[in-house]
């Protein structure tokens, strides 16, 4: 703030705490949790147990520790709420002002300048951080295969992000791309020999084709409409896949699809294999971390290539699309081209995941695509934020993640007994989550577009305009 | 921006280029709703260098014919010529990409993206050859755009939307400028505002308006021509001054309203 000309001369509220107190809300959250421990002594600490005529008294103490830690953690995370709302309104919104805002960067872009990176490097080092704490490659099978399934669908969402949060289409069959992709890889690679990395764009290009295939007969269509011509399109590739037996051996699926090749070298325990080559020692762990590296790159180019074009005039053409059709047409865009082209680059990387997938599993089956799919990866978008890169993939891990972390959680089962399966409630966990982003977070959870083109100073506000043009 | 006609010889209620082969006639124009009729057969004329208004009540069809002008909805019977070429029958962006540009009704600005991209989308038709040059210009039109630049769209105040909604059709250079009430809703000092500037960018610029006004007392007092529109047909043409002086005209638009 250092451009005096520009005065918001309305004083600052000054006594607002801006700055988050730790100490008193670890003091705080202590004197609750203390509470917490005097209660639960008389209610939780000691269970009755009959053994014939006698009672007897069973201490339950690990269960007071877990209470305590429960209300100590919510006390904790109520203060950093009440302590960043506070912040929040005591700096005034730019994006409500009436008054004049400066070309400052707002609060979300200076936390995703440490944010991208941050993720970014948990992204690269995952296998190894991984690696370390499972302490052996074999231990740590489950948390890179989780990894590699929250990439691609992070990478899926971001591909519909495009048709959904930039080009304003809402498409419920985005699916059906993921099984072109799919699909054509299986089938090229088991009837042609074709390698993967030939497979892989052949099969992008297929999808987008598919892409351009659905976009002619929906340009007419908007909203409702349209989503259920997509939600259709969907059911027909995968009624297609199904029922076409002679192409795709319809629900039977596609098996021993060929495995991806370390550039031409197979991760294969004999001679000539990448254990092999590298002098290693043969892992089938090796391939798995290949894969997680193969689907990060891939997301990435999704990311990068998005980015890019939300700067270049076909982006700008979809955003202005979302925002305004007719507008747009006035301005002379040609709406027809810029929703074929939204659909067939959404398409072309939802085809580059499908081939992933395919090469990931080895077998593939009508079954892995069903409008489940879709709306799985329609909920990772929209709660998200529509338009939002990294609100995406928060929205990823957060959905795929999630239901891995509640299979973890069997300490519950010392709190509702021993036949609770956290894993039975996810459905509606899930729901509750759903509910919940309605009433707070309507718009997704970073729903702050970050306009692709930010002014340098150069362009900021000259202070001898101001007084010229007030009405 | 450089044809010039306009700003020597203007007088008021004088049309600079009358006798001219016009730059925008419509003829016989019918437009449809469904099977609604919308306009019964409109003809009207802009010249080269003048500010033409079209004033008439609400559902008389005046936004049915700008909208018509620019291909949607299309015009079932009659033809539009622009610059000598037929564009009834054009698809609207290649319209728009004639060098003629639109302010819609209701504004219709971006409103999530800002300012400054909106300003981009204005002149994404002639591939941003002079974008900073007429950023600038417009910046100087509107200075309380240049405060906002950064600013969403939706964000801004209603006045300042229709500037925005100007400013984006002047990036491309148009040469026919369709303004579709730009005084809707906004304060009396905030229309004369934008009043000013219309006028300014026709002698200043020589660029061509066509004006669809319900403020009639300020689109007729600028305007060199103008046309009455009642229920899809064009009841009344004159110069701005003889409708502004014309019984009828002052018994339906203007008694009441301002003097």
């Amino acid at each position: 703030m250092n451009a005096p000309s520009i005065t918001t001369s309305s004083a600052r509220s000054p006594a607002v705490p801006t700055r988050f107190d730790l100490a008193a809300a670890l003091k705080d959250s202590a004197k609750s949790a203390l509470i917490a421990f005097g209660l639960s002594i008389p209610i939780v600490a000691y269970r009755t147990d009959q053994s014939g005529a006698d009672l007897f008294l069973n201490p339950r103490w690990d269960m007071v520790a877990i209470f305590c830690a429960i209300v100590f953690g919510l006390r904790l995370a109520q203060h950093a709420f009440m302590a960043s709302r506070a912040a929040r309104e005591a700096v005034p919104s730019p994006t409500q002002a009436t008054e004049l805002v400066h070309a400052e960067p707002s609060a979300f872009q200076k936390a995703s300048r440490f944010g991208i990176p941050f993720f970014l490097g948990v992204a690269l080092a995952f296998p190894i951080l991984i690696y370390l704490i499972q302490g052996g490659l074999n231990e740590s099978r489950y948390w890179v295969d989780l990894g590699i399934l929250i990439l691609t669908y992070v990478m899926l969402g971001w591909g519909l992000n495009i048709v959904v949060g930039l080009a304003g289409l809402l498409d419920l069959g985005y699916v059906a791309f993921y099984a072109v992709g799919a699909y054509s890889y299986a089938l090229l690679s088991t009837t042609f020999g074709l390698s993967f990395w030939i497979c892989l764009p052949l099969a992008g290009i297929l999808a987008a084709f598919w892409g351009i295939v659905l976009g002619f007969p929906v340009l007419r269509l908007r909203g409702d409409y349209l989503a259920i011509v997509t939600l259709a399109f969907g059911e027909i590739i995968r009624l297609v896949l199904i029922n076409w037996v002679d192409l795709t051996n319809g629900g039977a699926g596609i098996s021993s699809i060929p495995r991806a090749t370390f550039f031409g070298i197979p991760f294969t325990a004999g001679e000539g294999g990448f254990a092999d080559t590298f002098g290693l020692e043969f892992n089938g762990m090796h391939r798995m971390i290949f894969l997680y590296y193969l689907i990060l790159a891939l997301a990435l180019l999704t990311n990068f290539v998005t980015m890019r074009l939300r700067k270049l005039p076909v982006g700008r053409a979809w955003e202005a699309l979302r925002e305004d059709e007719i507008a747009c047409r006035s301005l002379g865009i040609n709406t027809t081209n810029t929703k074929l082209t939204a659909f067939a680059i959404g398409a072309m990387f939802g085809g580059f995941a499908g081939s992933f997938f395919a090469v990931r599993q080895g077998f593939i089956s009508p079954e892995s695509f069903n409008f489940l799919e879709s709306a799985i990866i329609l909920a990772i978008v929209v709660m998200g934020g529509m338009g939002s890169q990294i609100g995406v993939a928060i929205a990823a891990i957060v959905l795929v993640g999630g239901p891995e972390v509640l299979r973890n959680l069997t300490f519950l089962q010392a709190v509702f007994g021993s036949g609770f399966d956290p894993n039975e409630y996810r459905l509606l966990l899930f729901g509750a989550g759903m509910v919940a982003m309605m009433v707070w977070r309507p718009r997704g959870l970073i729903s702050e577009r970050q306009p692709s083109v930010i002014l340098k100073e150069r362009k900021a506000i000259s202070g001898s305009l101001v007084k010229e043009g007030h009405g | 921006m450089s044809t010039a006609g306009a700003q020597t010889h203007r007088q008021p209620g004088a049309s600079p280029a009358a006798g001219r082969q016009p730059l925008l006639s419509v003829r016989g124009v019918k437009t449809y709703y469904g099977n609604i009729i919308a306009l019964k057969g409109v003809d009207m004329d802009v010249h080269e260098g003048e500010i033409v208004t079209l004033i008439g009540a609400n559902g008389a069809g005046k936004s049915t014919l700008m909208m018509t002008i620019f291909g949607n909805p299309r015009a079932r019977e009659g033809t539009i010529t622009y610059a000598g070429r037929d564009i009834t029958k054009m698809p609207t962006h290649e319209i728009a990409q004639l060098s003629i540009a639109q302010s819609p009704e209701g504004r219709r600005i971006f409103p999530r993206m800002t300012v400054y991209e909106n300003l981009q989308m204005g002149a994404s038709i002639n591939g941003f050859a002079h974008f900073d040059q007429d950023l600038e210009r417009v910046c100087t039109l509107f200075p309380r755009l240049k405060e906002r630049l950064q600013q969403r769209g939706g964000t801004l105040s209603g006045g300042e939307q229709q500037m925005l909604a100007i400013a984006r059709a002047l990036m491309s250079r148009p040469k026919l400028l369709l303004l579709d009430e730009p005084s809707l809703g906004l304060a009396p000092l905030i229309v004369k505002q934008i009043f000013t500037i219309i006028k300014e960018l026709n002698e200043q610029d020589g660029m061509t308006v066509f004006l669809v006004e319900q403020n009639a007392y300020h689109a007729l007092k600028l305007a060199h021509r103008g046309y009455v529109m009642v229920t899809g047909n064009i009841t009344m043409s004159g110069t701005g001054k003889e409708l502004l002086e014309d019984p009828q005209v002052r018994a339906a638009y203007l008694e009441g309203g301002h003097h």
